[in-house]
């Protein structure tokens, strides 16, 4: 009983999941057969894989309304509940930093900005060098997203308008464009996309909101989101200064 | 099989990401806040899901619609398709931007299916609803981020064809933004800036990023380490104008219908 209710909530999910991904399918359908002119390669392993992504999708999303949802937003109440501001920061910067650092689209990003630096001339080309500019690189992202969940956390609870501290962001990015080298500045724009985890987005999403609707005077939906926008911008900042330190 | 060890790799790498997240939590929550869980094994269940969907999604990717997707990538670029029967162009060497059509078209599908999928945004569009009590739909999120996107890759790819500095197209986005918050409903702005964060993770990310380095390895004059990156920033600017256009769009038909 309890068994086949449980499937029955996935089956729906699941079926979701499958509409999501048709128009992926609908594109390869027709730029490999109509554009390209080439039969598709292996359909059937095509089908299966569309259809692992279906069921990972639809888990995830279940997943995230038992786990990731419920957890952030009650650590929000608990914190709200708890007053105390250096703790809730603390979490916050924990946060950021701790699910950046590992992150492999950063791994991988890292990596190719050290051949750029390598290739331009800043580092020596050896192994050690470069891995030591990744690391650096690594680092100073991970600093930067802790940096800005903890100022997003803080803009939440005081209230500040979101766009003020955007325009000042956007501004510190033109600023950092005049003066940092030409070959760091294509990474640093990335570097603000990549940085965001699947798992880090829903999370900081409901700690955001579950902080907005604990604390009086705050609306949910005009201060509760934002952080994830700071998480995508200081890192463009923090990475052109890290080219021009290392310069 | 090839395929067990490649699920085994997958979901270690899975669990190795969530681990430092869970961590943090359950370190905070047992030191700090000192309070048992509610809930506890349903939240611990969702995590469970939470790894074994990430993995299950990853895998199907990989085995599936990635390699696809960068074959796709590299035979739109290539100079055999590019130029055809152009061949005077092709030995020339001479780049027109028209000749890439099919590559913008590309950049644009690709961009709007696979942010449909992404999972981050149906995240934050399931969040969104329940926040603004269903005034923002899922879908109307996520349609707006994924043409945003679209947009933004499309842009992007001619970009990359006609060699123009990457910084020139996002400051003057940026003024766009700034201009498009003066006007827009208060209630959308900051979810209009995050949106622009959760569009680029597992599904749009290495697909847009094949299609960048194969287009910069295959343009004449271009440098796939100079010229291969930028596509991400796009993908990452232009949602926060499509939503707000799109609460924009939404205020002044309610207005209008009022009126």
């Amino acid at each position: 009983m309890s068994v086949k209710r449980n499937l029955l909530t996935l089956l729906r999910p699941l079926l979701d999941s499958i509409r999501d991904l048709t128009p992926i399918l609908l594109v390869i359908a027709f730029f490999q057969l109509l554009v390209l002119q080439q039969p598709i390669p292996n359909l059937g392993g095509l089908l299966f894989g569309t259809f692992l992504v279906a069921l990972g999708l639809a888990l995830f999303i279940r997943g995230l309304e038992m786990g990731l949802f419920p957890i952030g937003e009650s650590m929000a109440y608990a914190f709200a509940r708890k007053g105390s501001l250096f703790w809730l920061l603390t979490f916050a910067f924990a946060l950021g930093f701790g699910t950046t650092v590992a992150e492999p689209a950063l791994i991988a990003v890292a990596g190719e900005a050290a051949e750029i630096a390598a290739g331009a001339g800043v580092i020596l080309a050896t192994e050690e060098a470069k891995g030591r500019y990744a690391d650096g690189l690594r680092l100073t992202v991970a600093l930067s997203v802790g940096f800005a969940i903890v100022v997003g956390v803080l803009r939440i609870i005081r209230g500040w308008p979101i766009q003020y501290l955007i325009i000042g962001g956007y501004l510190g990015v033109v600023v950092m464009t005049a003066f940092a080298p030409d070959e760091i500045i294509g990474i640093a724009y990335d570097s603000g996309g990549v940085t965001t985890s699947t798992i880090t987005v829903p999370l900081v999403t409901a700690l955001g909101v579950g902080l907005a609707s604990s604390i009086k005077g705050r609306n949910p939906m005009v201060d509760g989101f934002g952080l994830i926008a700071f998480a995508s911008l200081t890192p463009m900042v923090f990475v052109m200064g890290y080219g021009m330190l290392m310069g | 099989m090839e395929l067990l060890p490649r699920i085994l790799d997958t979901l270690l790498a899975t669990l190795s990401d969530v681990l430092p997240i869970a961590a943090i939590i359950f370190g905070f929550q047992l030191l700090v806040i000192r309070r048992p869980i509610a809930r506890l094994r349903q939240v611990l269940i969702g995590f469970l899901y939470v790894v074994a969907g990430l993995s299950l999604f990853l895998i199907g990717l990989e085995e599936a619609l990635f390699p696809l997707g960068r074959l796709m990538a590299e035979q739109l670029t290539a100079p055999a398709f590019i130029f055809g029967s152009d061949t005077a162009a092709a030995l020339a060497g001479t780049v027109r931007w028209d000749h890439y059509l099919w590559v913008y078209l590309f950049a644009f599908a690709i961009g709007f299916s696979t942010t449909v999928a992404e999972p981050s945004l149906i995240a934050v569009a399931i969040k969104a609803r329940e926040v603004s009590g269903g005034a923002i739909g899922v879908w109307g999120l996520r349609s707006a981020v994924a043409l945003g996107v679209a947009v933004g890759i499309a842009l992007g790819t001619f970009r990359i064809v006609t060699g123009t500095p990457l910084h020139w197209y996002i400051i003057v986005g940026y003024i766009v933004v700034i201009l498009q918050t003066l006007f827009a409903p208060r209630m959308i702005v900051a979810l209009a800036y995050d949106s622009g964060g959760v569009t680029t993770s597992t599904v749009t990310v290495p697909l847009v990023t094949a299609l960048g380095l194969g287009l910069a390895t295959t343009v004449p004059g271009r440098s796939p380490l100079l010229d291969g990156f930028g596509l991400i920033a796009f993908a990452s600017l232009f949602p926060i104008m499509s939503v707000m256009a799109y609460a924009q769009l939404s205020e002044w038909r309610a207005r209008r219908n009022r009126g």
